[in-house]
């Protein structure tokens, strides 16, 4: 049986970890590759890096950060955070990604989605999305949620899958780095609404947390404080979880 | 030692993380597209991500399918990875124009499940005393093999249904799943494969 799966995630900025709540006010948290070797030897699934400043030089850091986690990691890396092009997404692939993670250019510009997935394969296009609680449901937000869009995100979940995404990274805007848990009812919505793997992010405080985001329809979860802050170990996280009846590698 | 493992560049799998795996493994990835060194290196893997028909597609371009098929009917040490273990088959519902190489009598078909693709750690049950040790691998996949070819040792596991995980036939191993980056397990089931003797055929 297909196991739930832990992501811890690293956001980069400067080649360094980084945390803030609601993608502000941010704190360093460390050495990118000696934090990601140190999920993966605590039993992380997955990781992924999502470059949370992407200049022009960021980028080449970026590059280098990611092959020198890739040399030593032998569990599958995520790298998202200003992919604007299929070049973007071809340099990082080189650099040892084993996905790419579309999101602000994804809406900007759709057939990038296409693009990628003709190319690498769905399985190796992810795209995020960033939702906000409005009136009416949720709304994307883009550029690190700086942005506000009017584009409903159960709609946008849907299209993104039709063009070729194998995974949605979603996370909730409001949540993000508030510790207050996932937002149930927004995993529910798009676990609902699409066929693809769908990795909840955004709020995770306690293994409780992912218990119900795994119970909302999530098929992973993304955690980054919890982790960051040495609150818990990937271990113990992962013995709660199957404490709880969910089916987890240990 | 440090042998060399030669590593089909078909310009669409995820090739660095294979070179790391064989890196960490104390060996020297390299890369080729060149039908010779592909008939005769002492050992290749055949990595491989994305739809069966651009991968057919990149082998042609390389005409580097009679070099697959001759070093596998030579038994030199192969190694299939993910759609490079679906390109051994016959054909996949994902490509019905497409041809295989057709080492392996099957036909790929779509998972039945309402998640595709399958993305993470699944379970790998195996024969006790056969070559494929049972634990958790990674999997990234749409499609799969689900009857187990004649003469072939298998490995197993399930995605909404059974399905085929590995096979082997003397040195030729094929995997469903990613050992480059399914942790330990991956490892060791790397390092087993790249230890199975020469039984003929000349190193380059």
């Amino acid at each position: 049986m297909l196991t739930k799966r832990i992501i811890p995630c690293l956001d980069i900025k400067n080649n360094r970890v980084v945390k803030g709540v609601r993608f502000s006010n941010l704190r360093d948290c460390g050495n990118p590759v000696e934090r990601a070797m140190l999920y993966q030897q605590q039993g992380a699934d997955e990781i992924v890096i999502l470059d949370v400043a992407a200049t022009i030089e960021d980028r080449r850091a970026r590059h280098e950060t990611v092959a020198e986690i890739r040399a030593a990691l032998s569990i599958p890396l995520t790298v998202g955070g200003g992919v604007a092009s299929m070049a973007d997404a071809r340099e990082l692939l080189t650099a040892g990604a084993d996905k790419v993670s579309l999101n602000t250019a994804a809406v900007l510009t759709p057939d990038l989605i296409n693009d990628v997935a003709q190319q690498f394969g769905r399985q190796c296009t992810v795209v995020a999305i960033d939702a906000v609680r409005s009136e009416a449901g949720w709304n994307l937000a883009t550029h690190s949620g700086r942005k506000r869009t009017d584009i409903n995100a159960v709609a946008w979940a849907q299209r993104v899958v039709e063009r070729g995404a194998g995974e949605i990274l979603l996370t909730s805007w409001d949540r993000d780095g508030s510790n207050s848990g996932y937002d149930l009812d927004l995993i529910e919505a798009i676990a609902r609404a699409v066929s693809v793997p769908v990795i909840a992010s955004g709020g995770a405080a306690t293994p409780n947390d992912m218990v119900r985001a795994f119970e909302a329809g999530a098929d992973a979860v993304l955690a980054a404080s919890m982790f960051h802050d040495d609150v818990y170990t990937v271990q113990k996280v992962k013995s709660e979880l199957q404490a709880n009846g969910c089916e987890v590698r240990i | 030692m440090n042998q060399r493992i030669y590593i089909v560049d078909t310009g669409i799998a995820n090739l660095a993380s294979v070179q790391a795996a064989v890196n960490r493994l104390g060996m020297t990835p390299r890369l080729t597209r060149d039908a010779d060194v592909v008939d005769r290196c002492s050992r290749l893997i055949l990595p491989g991500v994305g739809s069966f028909d651009a991968g057919m597609r990149s082998l042609r371009d390389c005409d580097l399918e009679v070099a697959l098929r001759s070093r596998i009917e030579r038994n030199l040490p192969t190694l299939a990875i993910c759609l490079g273990m679906q390109m051994l088959c016959r054909e996949s519902e994902e490509s019905p124009k497409a041809r295989g190489l057709g080492v392996i009598d099957g036909a790929i078909t779509l998972f039945q499940s309402p998640r595709v693709p399958q993305l993470g750690w699944n379970f790998i049950s195996s024969e006790p005393t056969g070559f494929f040790d049972p634990g958790y691998a990674y999997f990234a996949n749409s499609y799969r093999l689900t009857a187990a070819p004649a003469g072939w040792e298998t490995a197993c596991t399930d995605y909404a249904g059974p399905f085929i995980a590995a096979l082997r036939r003397g040195n030729i191993v094929a995997c469903q799943f990613h050992p480059e980056i399914s942790g330990d397990f991956g490892m060791s089931f790397l390092r087993k494969w790249s230890a199975l003797t020469l039984q003929e055929g000349q190193p380059c």
